[in-house]
Parts: structure tokens; C-alpha cells; sequence
């Protein structure tokens, strides 16, 4: 997700062809962080809106942290979370959250893996406990079995997102073109089919004394909580869990594109698809923020440069998608757009490269920026009324303080988009989009039998 | 995709360290005991009406400002006229394409510039215009979603794009096994002659039929104010909000007599069991879909069906799930949904699972749909019943969530205390209940079955099961033309 919160000078200050309104309330995520002795950071929020709390952890762990032979690992980790620990038997930890009025899930990317609880306010402690136990005893229970049992569903999540879904192969594709090999972001976080079958239950032993530890998660409980008595729950449940080594910082390859790579690949699929693919900052780096203007400004919108032209007056494409994707080793840009029957990836390609090459030439106009920049801002208010889930609050004070600017970093992360101009949005495309040193793949229709 | 993060050193507060060694040790041996479950306590919703006989409802949030409007006419895909299936859905996502004196690119400048999003969309049985925004540019938003619900133009060209957006998206189904069977489904279960066996963008023939006098025709029969009602939810009050709205459509009149089509009459139910396997050459997973015709949403079971379904497959911890996903491992998630409409919409239960394991799938499915029928035990139906009310909460922490709740109270016409009672409603669910409700609704005998999968390794093991008939089909077969 792209856009989080604002600040209210900032809203009015963007929108100087309108009649002030009266000043709304300051929207402030206040908080309260300590560290246990183990070295777990807390981070607590009240929002007592609505009477939930969602409990949201961090582990600083993802595919990027897995060895060669076992891609895949960090997620297929992610999912054994879920079936038991010490004190808690297989399958109750779902069954006491449904139990509870709770939800729960978790999702792992390159650079870390999260969780959460989102439950109704009386039920914290029983998140407290199962949350705890699964981070203290997790080991306890563990099986053979259990990493077969769960090999098998994750194994089925691959066939269900990439095998059997149209283009599903593509994604893998353009990171191995993008990324050099050996570098943790050219393999995939779903994992291939031979390291999951690889995986056992001493990896998931290693793995877990390695990267589940106190001092290498952070728990952020948001909502309708007091606080002086979170905290001493907190310290609790958490207090006793052991301290495990520090964790080496991922040291990858350098990722330089220095030309251009070409593939195409063939899918059951009936249209071509093109996918350009560039390597860019990563994210809350110099350069990141005015990329994701430049990609509103390509693909957002009826009125966005390449939709109005391909999708909306040519019409030889069905969709076009732009997206600056930062991570924490690198970033990567991606136009991603799909012919029309009878058209195909090479006319499109030839105009993603006029439109491109027309932002590096002269900077947008200032009203579209002004257009994306004001969807960003509201975007902000939005995000502010949801406590838990992925898009949430308590996931978002997570990010903020696992990026290095503290859980409040939403006026900082505003700032890096309304401080850009229109000139800085072409320097960034000059500078990080050129048409020489970049990855083109395309997707085929199978030939007809 | 999942957003990607920075991740930097660990920052360490420092002098904390005295409160955790004071801390006892938690007694882990079981889990916590809980306290009693806070009270939900909503908002009330202001009920009003404009001069032309527009149905206001009101509710006040002033968590952020922002504001979130929905108008709601009861007109959709159920009163597509014969012939024009699609025309209530093309209708709908036309309304932006051009309007009052804008042009669509006009229209979407525009609030995108308000930092709005205006969406339009419809069910079978109501058509939306929704839009948020922030509170400051309401008065700016307001006369331009009228324009958009009441003054659209259908503008040639526009429709020329869609409907090839639409024909194009029609071909691009064919891709997806999940898409074949999500079309596939109906068209077995309810016919290609009834309205529900035919998704809500029509046919290929029917999409290629519809004109703009069409789309101008359903658009004056349905939307009206006697058959509409606007939702606002956010940052405002009633008595601030009232009168923008009486100048933004309280001049709205119906432009021809409103349309009473009949409501869309009940389907006839399956006879007996069969199996349709649709061939989708070396497919990694087989999708599967059983069922048949259910219920509608005015049906006096709704409660024990809602707690049967959780029960069944509508939860992680539901036996299908936790049976296909968590025992087997066959599939990635296993579910099940009674989709209500006005008429009786679909039961059905669903997964995508690995080829090779196809039929054994299928069995336990039937293993499930059969165990179901008998009493659920008390811990099942005690778990089942709270996670439905205790989660019922959560169900409005945003704008949009209490709106959407709300479009659902007004085009089911239910009770203006359908909210505040719902989880008493939910509690009082008997086991007997739900044991009549899932001996009439659950029938494994009589249920469809729908495989889409890769039909050589497939076709034997499905056989072998000799759950009924079997017929194969293509795939232009089986979502037809």
C-alpha cells in the first residue's frame, strides 16, 4: 500500500483553488514504545472508537533471509505459526480466537513476516497468551508431520496463486530477470516446488532459534486498550521469553541493470501481456516517493497518461498498471498492460515508450500532479479509521517504526510526496527510468491446437 | 502483493528494563479466562426525507473528515429486461462515462482533483453510486454525483469502449479455471433462461445487443426517488447535510412511469444429482463447486443458515476448511456461501484442490456436506454463535463499513432495528434450528457438482465416486455463448 496519513495544514495548504473549510481535528497517532529485557520493542496505541484491539508482530524475517534450496522457507515458517505451540494444541489456536469474535492472519514478503489478532476488547489477554506462547514454545510441538501437513497447503497457495491462475508464472519470471543471481530478491517468497519439498523440520528448528526471537520482532497492540495495564500484560506474557542471537544483516549482491533483457514466455491465456521492469530505490530512499507520483500520473485514472491513450482513445490495451515497488535491498518499476484481441505487446510497448520518454523530455503539468498528490492526501484520512488488519493502524505504526523513522513517521511520510515538484517527478523518471538498461518481458497465447 | 518494508537496526529505549523482573510468571496451563464482551454501540441513523420524496438516512461518525455517501436505488440486474441481461450493469458503470454537461475524462478530473472516489456498481438486486471524500469538498462533490445518478448521457462512444472492455473480459475468463466455474456454476444450477444463470455483465450476444436507448430506458424506469434512498455516513450532521442534499436532488423527478418488472420468479430446484466436468487441459488444481438452488434473503431461516454456513464453511476453523486444507492438505482454502438475494440465490460449496487429489476431494466434501445435516455438538455451535456475534463489531469500524451494512438493511427492506438486534438474533440460534435448516437446504443427493480441472487425470477417480451422471463438457460448453 502506497498512501497512509495526513496532517491538516497539509490538506488545505494542497488545495489553493478552494474556499477554506474550517480546520478538522488534528489526526494524531499517539503512542507509547518501551523495550522488554529480551529485547522485544512494544509499541502501544489507544483508539477506542470501536471496542476491538488488533495485536499486530513483526519478525524482521523474509524470503530475503533464506539460504539457496530453501526459497519458500520463511513463508511455509509463517504458516506452521499457526498450528500449535507449548501450551496450546494443534488447531486451538483458531478455534479460541473464533471462540473470542477474533480474526487473525499473516502474510510474509521479502523483507519481514507479520501477524495479526484483531479481536473485541475483552479478549486481548487470550491474544497475549497465544501470541507469547507461539514466540516462547513454538518448538515444543513441533512435528514432522506438522511441516508435511502444512508443506502440502503451501504447496497447493502456488498452484492456486502462479501454476493455475492466467499470467501467474510471469511475476516469478521478471524477478529472475530483474535481480542478479544469488541476490534474495531475484527467488520467489512462495518458494519453489523442489525447496519446499526440501524442507524439514531441522530447518524449522534452526530457523526459528535464528529469527524468532524477542529482539528480532516488534509488537504493536492498537485500539481499545488501557494502557498502564497493556503494558504490564505485555510484560507478562512476553517477559520470560529468552533473548536468541543477533541477526546478521542480509548482505546482497549489487543489482545493477546494464542493458537491455528480453523474454517472452507462452501462458493459456488469450491476449498478449507486456511487462517493463526497472531497477529503482528503495523505499523511503531519494526517489522512491516521486516514482510512485510518476506511476499515478502513467496508469491511475481515466485521465492518467498511458490509460487515456492505450486503454481509453487507441483502445488496443484492456488494462495498464504502473507501480514503484520499494523494498528494503532495492526497489524495482513496473508497467504491466494487456492487448486488446488483434493488437499486441509490441504496439503498446511502442507507446509506454512515447509516454515515458515524454515525461523524461518535460516535467507533468502541475494540476496532475496536484490531482495525484490530493488522492494521497485523502488516502492518509482514510487509512486512519481502521485499527487492525493488514491495512490498518497497528500495522502501519509497525512499518513506520521497522523502517527507522519511529511508529509516528506520518507527517515525515506525507511530506515525501507534497514536497515534490513536477521537476522532480521527471528527475526521477531521467534518472531511474531509462530505456536502455531494463527488463521486457512478454506473455504469449499458447498457439492454438 | 503485499507492500514491501525498510528494515533498519533495532532501536533499543533505554531504562525499562526494572518494571519485567518484578513480573510474575503467567500461568500458561490454560488459556485466559475473559472478560464479559463490551457492548456494541452504534450510532444512531437519522431518518429523514427530501421535498421529492428521496429517503435520507444519516449516521454521524466523526472519527476523521471524511464522508461517505452511497444512493441506493432498488433496480439491478434482476430487472434486466428479456433479451438485455447486462443492461442494469452496463447502466450503472455508464453513469460516470459522461453526465450533466461533463465528458467521463471530465468527471474523473474532477474528483480525483477533490481527492474523492466515486464508484458506481450493481447487484441483482440494487445499483450504487458510491462516493467518499474529504468533508471540506463535499459541497464541491455533491451537484457532480447528481449529474452522475440523475443526468448521465450514455455517450456512444463510451459505450462502444465498454462494452469492448466487457466482450474482451468475457473472452479473458476462459483463462481462469476459477472464472470458468464461477460461470459454469450458475448456468448448471439455474438454466441459461433464468436471470441468476447468467453473471451480471450478460452474455456475449446480450452485450452486443445493448444500445444506449436501452441503457436509457432502464435508467429512467429504475432510477427515481420513490426507488432509491441515500445513505450518508461520516463527518456531518443531519441538520448541516439536509439542505446540500435538497439542492444537489431534491429536483430530482421521474423522468417515465417507474418500473415494476416481476420479481425474479424462484428457480426450479435440481432434480438429482450430476457431475459436470468441465475439461481444462493441464490445469495445476481442479475447481470444484457443489450445490443448488438455496434460499432467498427474505427467508425465515436466516439465522440458523448464517450459523450453519459459519459452521460448515464459512470460517478457518469450518469443517471444510479445516478438512481439505488443514487435515488433507489438498487444497490452499475450502468454503462454502448460501448467496441471498431477493429471489433464491445459490448455495454452494467451493475449493480449488491439487489435480492428482480431485476426486478424493470430492469425496470428503460430500463426507462434510453430509455430516453437516446431523446436530452440530455444543462447543461447535457455542464457538460458531460467538464468532459471528462477538466479531460482529469489528463489522463497523470505518464509514464505509456501516454503510455498506446499511445498503444491505434498505434493499432487503429489513427492519429499522435489524443492526441493534442482530447479535441477540444470533445468540438465540438452537441446535435444532440449525439441524431443520440444514436437513431442508443441505441435500447432498440433489447437489451439482462442477469440476474444472484437467479432465485425462481426472475423469477416472471422479467416475469411481459414481455420484451420479456425468457429463463433460468444454469449456464453451459449459459457460455457453
Amino acid at each position: 500500500m502506497r498512501f497512509r496519513f495526513v496532517l491538516p495544514a497539509l490538506i488545505l495548504s494542497a488545495l489553493p483553488l478552494h474556499a477554506q473549510q474550517p480546520a478538522p481535528a488534528p489526526l494524531e497517532v499517539r503512542y507509547e514504545q518501551f523495550t522488554l529485557d529480551n529485547g522485544l520493542t512494544v509499541i502501544l496505541h489507544r483508539d477506542a472508537s470501536v471496542p476491538v484491539v488488533s495485536l499486530n508482530i513483526w519478525y524482521h524475517v523474509g524470503s530475503a533471509n533464506e539460504r539457496p534450496g530453501r526459497t519458500g522457507f520463511a513463508h511455509l515458517f509463517e504458516h506452521l505459526m499457526f498450528e500449535g505451540s507449548g501450551h496450546v494444541p494443534e488447531g486451538a489456536f483458531d478455534t479460541l480466537l473464533e471462540a473470542a469474535g477474533a480474526t487473525n492472519n499473516g502474510s510474509t514478503d521479502v523483507d519481514r513476516t507479520n501477524y495479526f489478532i484483531d479481536l473485541p476488547a475483552n479478549a486481548l489477554e487470550l491474544a497475549l497468551y497465544l501470541e507469547s506462547d507461539r514466540m516462547g514454545y513454538l518448538l515444543d510441538t513441533m512435528s514432522p508431520e506438522r511441516v508435511n501437513g502444512q508443506r502440502d497447503v503451501v504447496k497447493n497457495e502456488r498452484r492456486q496463486s502462479y501454476e493455475n491462475r492466467p499470467y501467474g508464472m510471469a511475476s516469478l519470471e521478471l524477478d529472475r530477470m530483474l535481480w542478479p543471481e544469488g541476490h534474495p530478491y531475484s527467488w520467489p517468497t512462495i518458494g519453489s516446488m523442489e525447496d519446499l519439498t526440501a524442507a524439514s523440520q531441522d530447518d524449522v528448528v534452526a530457523f526459528f532459534k535464528t529469527y524468532y526471537t524477542p529482539n528480532n520482532a516488534s509488537l504493536v497492540i492498537a485500539g481499545d486498550i488501557d494502557l498502564a495495564r497493556t503494558r504490564a500484560l505485555v510484560e507478562s506474557w512476553f517477559g520470560d521469553i529468552p533473548r536468541g542471537p543477533v541477526v546478521q544483516p542480509v548482505a546482497p549482491p549489487p543489482a545493477v541493470l546494464t542493458g537491455i533483457t528480453k523474454k517472452t514466455l507462452t501462458d493459456q491465456v488469450q491476449l498478449p501481456r507486456l511487462y517493463l521492469g526497472w531497477l529503482t530505490p528503495r523505499e523511503f530512499a531519494p526517489g522512491d516517493a516521486a516514482l510512485e507520483v510518476a506511476a499515478s500520473i502513467l496508469a491511475d485514472g481515466k485521465n492518467s497518461r498511458l490509460y487515456r491513450r492505450l486503454v481509453y482513445d487507441m483502445q488496443i490495451a484492456q488494462d495498464v498498471e504502473a507501480v514503484q515497488q520499494g523494498a528494503a535491498l532495492g526497489g524495482s518499476f513496473l508497467i504491466v498492460a494487456t492487448a486488446r484481441p488483434g493488437h499486441t505487446a509490441a504496439e503498446i510497448e511502442t507507446i509506454v515508450d512515447e509516454e515515458i520518454d515524454r515525461l523524461r523530455q518535460a516535467p507533468p503539468e502541475a494540476r496532475e500532479v496536484r490531482r495525484v498528490l490530493n488522492q494521497i492526501e485523502a488516502s492518509f484520512y482514510r487509512a486512519m479509521e481502521r485499527v487492525g488488519g493488514f491495512g490498518g493502524k497497528a500495522n502501519q505504526l509497525n512499518a513506520y517504526y521497522v523502517a527507522g523513522g519511529g511508529p509516528d513517521f506520518f507527517a515525515e511520510d506525507l511530506a515525501r510526496y507534497t514536497a515534490l515538484s513536477p521537476a522532480d517527478v521527471q528527475a526521477a523518471v531521467v534518472r531511474w527510468l531509462p530505456s536502455d538498461r531494463r527488463v521486457e518481458l512478454v506473455v504469449e497465447p499458447e498457439t492454438k491446437r | 502483493m503485499t507492500a514491501r518494508r525498510v528494515r533498519r537496526g533495532v532501536i533499543l529505549a533505554a531504562a525499562l528494563g526494572a518494571v519485567v523482573s518484578a513480573q510474575e510468571r503467567p500461568d500458561r496451563s490454560k488459556p485466559p479466562a475473559l472478560a464479559p464482551a463490551p457492548e456494541l454501540r452504534l450510532p444512531p441513523v437519522a431518518r429523514r426525507a427530501l421535498s421529492n420524496g428521496l429517503r435520507v438516512w444519516v449516521i454521524e461518525s466523526h472519527e476523521v473528515p471524511i464522508v461517505q455517501l452511497s444512493l441506493v436505488v432498488r433496480a439491478g440486474g434482476a430487472d434486466d429486461p428479456a433479451g438485455q441481461f447486462g443492461a442494469a450493469s452496463l447502466t450503472a458503470a455508464m453513469l460516470d462515462e459522461g453526465a450533466g454537461t461533463r465528458s467521463a475524462l471530465e468527471i474523473a478530473d474532477a474528483m480525483e482533483f477533490l481527492g474523492a472516489t466515486l464508484a458506481t456498481a450493481s447487484s441483482f438486486d440494487a445499483s450504487f453510486v458510491r462516493l467518499n471524500v474529504p468533508v471540506g469538498h463535499l459541497n464541491e462533490a455533491l451537484p457532480l454525483v447528481a449529474d452522475v445518478a440523475l443526468r448521465p448521457t450514455f455517450p456512444d462512444k463510451d459505450l462502444e469502449r465498454l462494452r469492448q472492455e466487457r466482450l474482451t473480459a468475457l473472452l479473458q475468463a476462459r483463462d481462469d479455471p476459477a472464472s470458468i466455474a464461477g460461470m459454469a456454476f450458475p448456468r448448471i444450477v439455474f438454466g441459461a433462461g433464468h436471470r441468476y444463470g447468467t453473471g451480471m455483465a450478460g452474455t456475449e450476444a446480450s452485450l452486443k445487443a445493448l444500445s444506449a436507448g436501452a441503457l436509457r430506458a432502464f435508467h429512467a424506469t429504475s432510477y427515481q426517488p420513490a426507488n432509491a434512498t441515500l445513505l450518508v455516513v461520516g463527518d456531518t450532521t443531519a441538520d448541516s447535510v439536509m439542505p446540500r442534499l435538497e439542492s444537489a436532488f431534491g429536483s430530482w423527478r421521474p423522468a417515465a412511469p417507474i418500473g415494476r418488472p416481476a420479481a425474479v420468479p424462484a428457480a426450479a430446484q435440481i432434480g438429482q444429482r450430476q457431475v459436470f466436468l468441465v475439461d481444462k487441459p493441464g490445469a495445476a488444481q481442479s475447481q470444484i463447486r457443489i450445490g443448488w438452488v438455496g434460499v432467498p434473503r427474505s427467508t425465515p431461516d436466516y439465522f440458523p443458515l448464517l450459523v450453519l454456513n459459519t459452521a460448515l464453511g464459512g470460517s478457518f476453523t469450518s469443517r471444510l476448511n479445516q478438512n481439505l486444507r488443514e487435515e488433507h492438505g489438498y487444497a490452499y482454502g475450502a468454503g462454502s456461501a448460501f448467496d441471498m438475494r431477493l429471489s433464491a440465490g445459490p448455495f454452494v460449496a467451493a475449493a480449488g484442490v491439487q489435480t492428482d487429489k480431485t476426486a478424493e476431494a470430492v469425496r470428503e466434501f460430500f463426507n462434510e456436506l453430509t455430516a453437516i445435516r446431523e446436530p452440530l455438538d455444543a462447543g461447535e455451535l457455542a464457538k460458531t454463535k460467538n464468532y459471528i456475534a462477538l466479531g460482529f463489531p469489528s463489522e463497523f469500524e470505518t464509514s464505509t463499513d456501516l454503510a455498506r451494512r446499511l445498503e444491505e438493511v434498505v434493499v432487503y427492506g429489513l427492519a429499522d432495528d435489524y443492526v441493534e438486534r442482530y447479535i441477540g438474533r444470533v445468540m438465540a440460534v438452537t441446535a435444532d434450528s440449525v439441524r431443520r435448516a440444514a436437513q431442508q437446504y443441505i441435500q447432498p443427493s440433489r447437489f451439482a457438482v462442477v469440476v474444472v480441472g484437467d479432465r485425462k487425470t481426472i475423469e477416472p477417480g471422479l467416475r469411481a465416486l459414481n455420484l451420479g451422471p456425468m457429463r463433460v463438457m468444454t469449456v464453451e460448453e459449459a459457460i455457453g455463448p
